[in-house]
Formats: structure tokens, C-alpha cells, sequence
């Protein structure tokens, strides 16, 4: 504990991870975890039913199709973009899984759907890397046209799709007394291989370098198309298995289905602390977002609270998440 | 006609020497903005090549076309006496030239350790490396933080974000990035101007070990001081255009300075390059 050969050796050794305090506050994480806690807690007290298992397997299950395209949003989100076509995606792939079921079975179907998004996915990325066009404008298109592809393919009708492997992700088991769906562990496992992939893979890094200092990234000699392609076809892919998990929800393709769920993943992404700038954020932080979401609906509705009231509960957090990453922002500046 | 064995630094001026890299008749336009006019350049082996000019003389867009940065409107670049093209600064690092930059082009929400080796990271062996891809974080973090102690830039933690450093601690990264990496050619764009003096003197140092384990270096600097103290030959820059290149044991601090601005012209063999 004495003098400088103590104080020599500590700089030499490698990094000790200390906790303070200062750096507890620094995690960006823990904004959206309190609030979480919160939340819960402002229920449970509430509400009688708010923390029953079946209720809290319910507000996991009700999340699980935004929660999976959460994390393709904010993939999106940490490079600087944004993409308000990956509902539209979604649901044309639950159109397109429904029809092809019929007519060639599930095993193409899911191969079908899952090729078909991430060529979206591609269109976007090619639009966005080649023509250098801002990520908003080429998802507004893509969006209206899938939006219209998906009518004309639905030709104004539903899909029932029959109990099978499309059906898989919406069905039960238990843990202890715990009933939850194959749906959620399809989510959980999302936002695991996404985590792995953002935080230990150099990939990841890229994702970061390339959405936080775009000139930095370039000057580095990464090659910023190549990781923005590979987003936004990855996304694509995302789409396709919130697709899946859709249809084990509810196994009924509906055109009209999720017409909300763009904003809804946007919302998701910045409530989880992620920077509409680009650049930071996790999924882990989209994780807690969507769970605050379904968390505020969940606990409104059995707290009596009418459906546009907990939109308006919902705009507003939204707003105070960005007001917040705002002051972050130019406090590091 | 004097022999000297190239490698120790003091190349006679009557040997003519292979240049590592050089460039001749370099132009680069901005719309209306001549960045670069028809420049040339030569680096010698194992020498400090100071560049030195006025603000906006063009000295950063000079070596940006040397780091791959910038793709020049016309004009060539040799290495070794071998035509080459940089379309990419990944061209240019293939080449073993590393170059920190006068904006540092280092990425301010991620770590040390990841912006030293962004671009190049090292995985884990075995199947979590080549399978799963996982980044050999503690070997990255160990080899920067060597690295930062050897440059003596007082950094706590290497897993600290660059953003959370002071400008000079971000400096002495993005050298230590350089210093790292650098086969051939390290290129230094104002690697100190954010730095205290003492850090300034390691840096110094550093430029002279590199030097002395044979690689050339491109220092830009408005340090006369320093240029003085570490250039075996000084570029001056004017106009988007090589004034000249002098010897700093042959001209004054004030007569260098008289020939950045113009004030004084440069004797035929200096016009022409040295020599
Ligand atoms: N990307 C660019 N677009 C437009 N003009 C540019 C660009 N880069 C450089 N220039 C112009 O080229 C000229 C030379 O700039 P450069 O940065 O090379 O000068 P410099 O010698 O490095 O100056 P300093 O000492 O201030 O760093 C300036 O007039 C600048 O405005
Ligand atoms: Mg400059």
C-alpha cells in the first residue's frame, strides 16, 4: 500500500475492474433496468393479478414478435440507421409462409420466407450502400411497396395455418411451474447469438465503428458496405423468424396484422438506451426495452387504464429516452 | 562520390538512394479547392522526413494520398522504385504504411484495446476462434496496454472508451496504433499537438526509436523545436506543392520558416528535392 513501487506495479498489471459508482452510473444499461423494476413494482402494488406466473408468462409471450425484430432494429439503429420497413417484412412473410405451406408444406415454406426477407433485406443495404441514400427514405419505400406487395399476395384474405412446425414456436411447456412458449426461447436465443455477435466478435466492433465514427471506420480500413450489407441482410433474416413466431401466436396470417410494429421496435430500441445517432447501445438494453413495453400495457390493462392511455404513457417514455441519450450525448462532448 | 551503407540514417547526399515511397506530380481538386498541385515526395529509408507548411498548405492531403485516404486525381506513387495504388487506406496498410491522422480516426465509444486493433483484431485459438469468431479480448488488452506503457501515456484501464480519454491520451493511442502496425512506413499527421511537453518528448522518442529499428517516418509538424531535433530531412510544403527539402544542419529554425511562407526562395539543388 505504499509509494511508488506499488503504484508502478498497478500500471503495469493488468487492468483491475473496480466498481464505483461513478462507473455503475455510466452503464447505460441501468436507466432502463430501474425503470423496468419499477414498473414491476408499481403493478404488483397495484394490481392483484399484475404478478401472477401466468400473467407474467403472458407479458413474455405478448412480446416476443416485436422483442425478436427489436433486435434487427437496432442492429439497424447502431449503424446510424433506421428501418421502418422490418413490420412490413414481417408480415408479408407471414403471408407468403401461409400460402406456400399450402401448396408445397411447411419445411419450404420456411426455407422460402426466410430467403425471400433477406433479399429485402439486401434490397434495402444495396439501396442504402450503393446509391448512398439515407437508410429513412429507402425503408419508407421498401415499406409502402411491401406494404401494397402484401395486399395483392393476401388478395384481402387471412390464412389459417393448420397445427405443425409453422405452428411450433406458439406452443407450451413448462419449467416448474412456469408455462412458456417455444416462441420465447426462439427470442431468447435471438437476443443471445446477437449479444455474442455485437459485444465478443470483431464483426460487432464494426458494427459500432462504422455507425458511431463512419470517417473513423473508413480511415481504419473497414469496409463499411460490406458490415452495413451484412446488417441489413441479417435484419431481413430476423424478420423472417419474428415471422415464424408470429404464426405460432396467432396462426393466422392477416394482412392487417402488426401495423404498428416498426414503431413499436424503434420504440423498444430507444426506451433500451440504444442511440437513434448510431453507434451505441445493445441488445441486451432492446431486451429491457421491449420488457418495459410489454411490462406498461400489460400492468395499464389489468390497472383498468384505456388502451390510448398507455399509448400516450408509451410516447411519452419514448420521448424522455431520447431526451436523456440527448444529455449523454453532450455531456461527453 | 562517398559509400554509406543505407539503414544508418545518414545517407550521403551524393549517393543517389532507392526511395521506400514517393509520389510525383500529385494533384488533388476540391471543386474549386486545389488541395494538391502537382506535388512530389520522397522518403529515404530508416530517416525522419519532417513536412512542415502553412495551415491549408496541403500537408494533410498530401499524406492522405500516401495512407490510401485519398485517391489522387492524377500523379504516381512508388514504393521501393515499384509503381503502386492505394485505393484504400487497406491498400496502404498492405503496404505497411501506417499513418495516424490529424482528426485521429479513432472511434470514440469503443475501447482502447478494440480501436488499437480495429481492423486487424486477433481471435481466440482454436474452435472459438475460427468457428465461433470469438475476439481474443485479454491478448488485445495486454498488447496495448504494453504498448500505451511504453509511450508512458498514463492510462488507467485499456477497456476504458477512448471517449472517456483526454485529447492527448486519444493521441498517444492512435500512435501507439501506428507504431504497432507499421512494416514500412509510419506516417504522423501533428502527432503532438494535443500533448503536454513531457508527452510530446515521448512521442519524440518513440519517432527515434522507430527510426532506429530502421523505419522511416513522415512527422507533419508545426513544432520547429521538435523538427529540428528529430528531422534528417525537412519537406516543405507551399501551395499544395514541395517548396523544397532541406537539411536541418545546413539551414536556421528563422530560414526554414522564411521559405514556408515565401519570404525567401530555396537554392536550386533544395527546389529540386535535395539531394
Ligand atoms: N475533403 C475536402 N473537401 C474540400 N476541401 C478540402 C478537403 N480536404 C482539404 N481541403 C482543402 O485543401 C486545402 C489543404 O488542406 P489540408 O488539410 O491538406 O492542409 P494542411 O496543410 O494539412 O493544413 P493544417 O496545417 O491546418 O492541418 C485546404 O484549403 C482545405 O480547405
Ligand atoms: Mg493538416
Amino acid at each position: 500500500m505504499t509509494g511508488t513501487p506499488t503504484a508502478q506495479r498497478m500500471a503495469e498489471a493488468p487492468p483491475a475492474r473496480r466498481v464505483t459508482l461513478a462507473g455503475v452510473l455510466r452503464q447505460p444499461l441501468l436507466g432502463p433496468l430501474a425503470a423496468l423494476i419499477i414498473a414491476i413494482v408499481v403493478f404488483s402494488i397495484i394490481t392483484d393479478s399484475f404478478l401472477r406466473p401466468q400473467n407474467l408468462s403472458l407479458i413474455l409471450q405478448q412480446s416476443v414478435v416485436i422483442g425478436i425484430l427489436a433486435v434487427g432494429q437496432t442492429l439497424i439503429i447502431l449503424t446510424g440507421g433506421i428501418d421502418l420497413s422490418i413490420g412490413a417484412v414481417a408480415v408479408l412473410g407471414t403471408i407468403v409462409m401461409a400460402r406456400t405451406n399450402d401448396a408445397s408444406g411447411s419445411f419450404l415454406a420456411l426455407l422460402v420466407v426466410l430467403v425471400l426477407c433477406a433479399l429485402i433485406g439486401a434490397v434495402n443495404g444495396g439501396l442504402v450502400t450503393s446509391l448512398r441514400l439515407p437508410p429513412f427514405i429507402v425503408t419508407l419505400g421498401t415499406f409502402t411497396i411491401l406494404y401494397a406487395t402484401t395486399q395483392l399476395v393476401a388478395g384481402s384474405a387471412t390464412y389459417q395455418v393448420p397445427d405443425g412446425p409453422l405452428t411450433v414456436l406458439g406452443e407450451t411447456f413448462r419449467i416448474g411451474g412456469f408455462v412458456t412458449t417455444y416462441g420465447v426461447v426462439a427470442m431468447v436465443l435471438v437476443y443471445a447469438v446477437a449479444w455474442y455477435a455485437l459485444s465478443q466478435t470483431a464483426g460487432g466492433k464494426h458494427v459500432y465503428a462504422v455507425g458511431g465514427s463512419p470517417e473513423a471506420a473508413r480511415l481504419s480500413g473497414i469496409r463499411s458496405n460490406r458490415v452495413l450489407m451484412s446488417v441489413y441482410v441479417l435484419t431481413g433474416v430476423i424478420a423472417a423468424i419474428a415471422a415464424w413466431a408470429a404464426l405460432g401466436r396467432i396462426p393466422n396470417a392477416d394482412p392487417n396484422a402488426y401495423q404498428n410494429a416498426n414503431l413499436e421496435t424503434i420504440t423498444a430500441v430507444v426506451i433500451g438506451g440504444t442511440s437513434l445517432f448510431g453507434g451505441r447501445g445493445s441488445v441486451l438494453g432492446t431486451l429491457v426495452g421491449t420488457l418495459i413495453v410489454g411490462v406498461l400495457r400489460n400492468g395499464l390493462t389489468q390497472a383498468g387504464v384505456d388502451n390510448l392511455y398507455q399509448n400516450i404513457a408509451t410516447g411519452v417514455l419514448v420521448i424522455a429516452a431520447v431526451a436523456l441519450d440527448q444529455l449523454a450525448r453532450r455531456r461527453n462532448r | 562520390m562517398t559509400e554509406t551503407i543505407s539503414g544508418t540514417g545518414t545517407s550521403a547526399a551524393t549517393r543517389p538512394v532507392v526511395p521506400v515511397l514517393e509520389a510525383h506530380g500529385l494533384v488533388k481538386r476540391y471543386g474549386n479547392v486545389t488541395a494538391i498541385n502537382g506535388a512530389d515526395f520522397e522518403l529515404h529509408p530508416a530517416e525522419v522526413l519532417a513536412v512542415i507548411g502553412d495551415n491549408g498548405a496541403g500537408k494533410s492531403s498530401l499524406i492522405k494520398v500516401l495512407a490510401g485516404a485519398v485517391v489522387p486525381d492524377s500523379g504516381e506513387l512508388r514504393m521501393d522504385g515499384q509503381p503502386v495504388s492505394f485505393r484504400t487506406t487497406r491498400d496502404a496498410r498492405a503496404h505497411g504504411i501506417e499513418t495516424v491522422y490529424q482528426d485521429l480516426a479513432v472511434i470514440p465509444a469503443l475501447d482502447i484495446a478494440s480501436n488499437v486493433y480495429l481492423g486487424r483484431e486477433i481471435r481466440r485459438k482454436g474452435f472459438m476462434g475460427s468457428v465461433l469468431r470469438r475476439l481474443d479480448m485479454p491478448a488485445m488488452r495486454k498488447d496495448s496496454a504494453d504498448h500505451l506503457a511504453d509511450l508512458r501515456i498514463g492510462i488507467k484501464s485499456v477497456s476504458q472508451a477512448v471517449e472517456t480519454l483526454s485529447g492527448g491520451q486519444r493521441q498517444g493511442v492512435a500512435v501507439v496504433r501506428s507504431a504497432t502496425f507499421g512494416r514500412r512506413v509510419i506516417i504522423m499527421d501533428e502527432p503532438t499537438a494535443a500533448l503536454g511537453v513531457r508527452e510530446s518528448g515521448q512521442v519524440v522518442d518513440l519517432i527515434k526509436q522507430l527510426r532506429d529499428r530502421g523505419l522511416p517516418v513522415v512527422l507533419i509538424s508545426h513544432d520547429m523545436p521538435h523538427v529540428f531535433e528529430v528531422a534528417d530531412r525537412i519537406h516543405v510544403h507551399r501551395l499544395g506543392q514541395r517548396a523544397a527539402v532541406v537539411r536541418p544542419s545546413e539551414r536556421t529554425m528563422s530560414e526554414v520558416v522564411a521559405l514556408m511562407t515565401g519570404a525567401t526562395e530555396p537554392t536550386e539543388r533544395e527546389r529540386a528535392g535535395g539531394s
